[in-house]
């Protein structure tokens, strides 16, 4: 079944076009990877999903609704979007960022509800952030804070996360905990999709991958699919001698986090 | 640093000294007046010398200076957290000195003198045309930036007009009556002045009422805050209209009052853990407080002239903001 599809999204700014013609479609448990070079028009592809920016033509459907007709606290339920980069802009401490994921649940005076609280203490002990929760944002560290963010947007329980470079700047470790954090939102019957420009995270992580390259769909399907060196070659403009055995060991590549 | 503290008890707390001030504030002046004396003889019906006092002068100048001071305080709050900028004051989007502004016209046309309703009346149409200005300036999707850069332009044009006007007044005294008004006082205060400032004071704070939940979605910015169900060209609507009403009526009837709108928000974000929401109604009556205190204090002041309020206001704030600064410095990444 597919929870969000997007058909022939476009999308221009002054006339320069960023999104031509995009066929998208999420499932239901799946983590869909999307790569493609800087400028290929990921995250404005992400922004649209999210409903921040409105594509200039094509249909949009949250399962069998129209984007549009649903409202906009019901969307924010179903749908969680973790911008590139978030400014946190008033020291606020761990646990009430976390608290601002709840926002969409909540009736205009209520507080937050035993169920609430609930959530937000379960996704304070997945994301591993007990020891921090009462310290101000601004005093962590890049990774810290990467798995406070993403937290926030899983503390609404969404059953579609739209994450944009979750892991740029993180180091290798904290990547495989921020996209194992991912792929267990996914085994729960939700959906992600994730840009990602790591392709050994992208070809180890994701099921299906979408290979975005100048506003246009390059390639679709199984990372072996997609990873293929002519591909490659054409969206990001890099030639390696053997291109074929990189990919391979790109595909294979196992890195596993050693258990804390 | 100071630490979170529950809110029901913060507001409790602060409830208590505004209300103690109040009580204050019709109790001390330039005569020490017997309360419950003069409590009997008002409600006694006699028009004695004082509950003339206390019903006609302290208790419209206590009230205005609780509804001028919590409106400053809350519409500062709104702002620095819609704009995420902590520098912003209930005036910059054009409110305040629009409201100088169609004041001061009032009184230079002498209209003011015609009927008590044109100054007030003028400040308030002031006030909403500089904020429509502003928000028609910067555009229906523009960035917090475009929003002051917008602010400033209006607030410097205001300002050079209200100048002209100066330049051009017809005699010292009328110059003098603008820039004593300007300086912000409450010692004129009247009841029909307060019944003036009420209806927008009262329509601006409902407006604010339910944009707490938005505004702590905005910490995590526009593009978050969208995604999480805020209707961000609405809310900014709501509070334009809202702060250009609050602080527009309350302009008209005290004159220019600084700092307490800049300073309030900041001395009580600690104390509910910097979440804008929970900030509005503590720096409501964070401001009431400050007001209530400065007015109370120039009242008390041995000076042959009495030192207006506004005066006291930014004396005390500026210093105190600049202590802020250095303070916050030391938290700073």
């Amino acid at each position: 079944m597919s929870l969000l599809r997007g058909t022939a999204l476009s999308l221009a700014f002054d006339d320069q076009p960023i999104l031509e013609a995009v066929d998208i479609e999420l499932k239901m448990g799946e983590m869909l990877g999307l790569i493609g070079p800087n400028g290929a028009g990921k995250s404005s592809l992400l922004r649209c999903l999210a409903g921040s920016t409105r594509a200039d033509s094509g249909v949009l459907q949250l399962g069998e609704q129209r984007f549009e007709v649903i409202p906009r606290n019901e969307r924010a339920r179903r749908i969680a979007y973790l911008p590139q980069q978030t400014e946190v802009h008033w020291p606020l401490s761990v646990k009430r960022i976390i608290e601002l994921g709840r926002i969409p649940h909540l009736e205009p005076w209520s507080n937050l509800s035993e169920r609430d609280q609930q959530v937000i203490e379960r996704i304070i002990t997945d994301a591993d952030l007990q020891p921090f929760r009462h310290r101000p944002f601004n005093t962590l560290s890049g990774g810290e804070r990467a798995r406070v963010l993403l937290a926030r947007a899983l503390a609404s329980e969404p059953e579609i996360l739209l994450a944009d470079e979750p892991v740029a700047a993180l180091d290798p470790a904290h990547q495989l905990d921020v996209m194992a954090m991912l792929a267990e939102h996914c085994s729960q019957g939700n959906a992600v999709i994730v840009v990602l420009h790591d392709l050994r995270l992208a070809a180890h992580f994701c099921r299906r991958l979408q290979l975005l390259h100048q506003g246009c769909t390059l390639a679709v399907g199984k990372p072996g699919e997609v990873l293929t060196p002519d591909n490659l070659e054409n969206a990001y403009q890099i030639h390696l001698p053997d291109t074929q055995s990189a990919i391979d060991t790109l595909l294979n590549i196992t890195w596993k986090r050693i258990p804390k | 640093m100071m630490g979170e503290i529950r809110q029901s008890r913060l507001l409790g707390v602060l409830f208590a000294i505004a209300g103690s001030l109040f009580l204050f504030s019709l109790l001390f002046g330039s005569q020490t007046i017997p309360v419950f004396q003069a409590l009997q003889e008002t409600f006694d019906d006699t028009s004695s010398v004082l509950a003339l006092i206390l019903t006609e002068v302290r208790l419209p100048r206590a009230l205005i200076a609780l509804f001028a001071g919590a409106t400053l305080g809350l519409c500062g709050a709104a702002m620095q957290s819609m704009l995420r900028n902590p520098l912003a004051s209930p005036g910059l989007i054009g409110s305040a000195s629009g409201a100088a502004l169609g004041a001061v016209i009032a009184l230079y046309f002498g209209s003011a003198a015609l009927s008590q309703f044109s100054l007030p009346l003028g400040g308030i149409l002031g006030s909403l045309g500089a904020t429509l200005l502003v928000y028609l300036l910067a555009g229906r999707n523009a960035g917090t930036l475009t929003l002051i850069l917008a602010g400033v332009a209006i607030n410097s044009l205001s300002l050079a007009l209200i100048s002209l006007l100066l330049n051009l007044a017809p005699s010292p005294y009328a110059v003098q009556e603008i820039v004593l008004w300007m300086m912000g006082s409450l010692s004129n205060s009247s009841m029909d002045n307060f019944w003036i400032m009420l209806p927008g004071t009262l329509l601006g704070w409902m407006l604010l009422l339910r944009v707490g939940r938005a505004l702590d979605a905005l910490t995590l910015g526009e593009e978050t805050a969208q995604s999480m169900g805020v209707d961000l060209p609405r809310l900014r609507r709501r509070i334009f209209l809202a702060v250009a009403l609050a602080v527009g009526s309350a302009v008209s009837v005290t004159g220019a009052i600084g700092f307490i709108g800049l300073v309030v928000p900041h001395m009580l974000r600690p104390f509910v853990g910097y979440q804008p929401g929970k900030l509005l109604a503590v720096s409501a009556l964070g401001g009431a407080i400050l007001l209530l205190a400065a007015d109370i204090l120039v009242r008390l002041l041995p000076a042959q002239t009495e030192i207006k309020v506004g005066v006291v206001t930014a004396l005390v704030g500026a210093p105190f903001f600049l202590f802020l600064i250095i303070k916050s410095r030391r938290y700073s990444q």
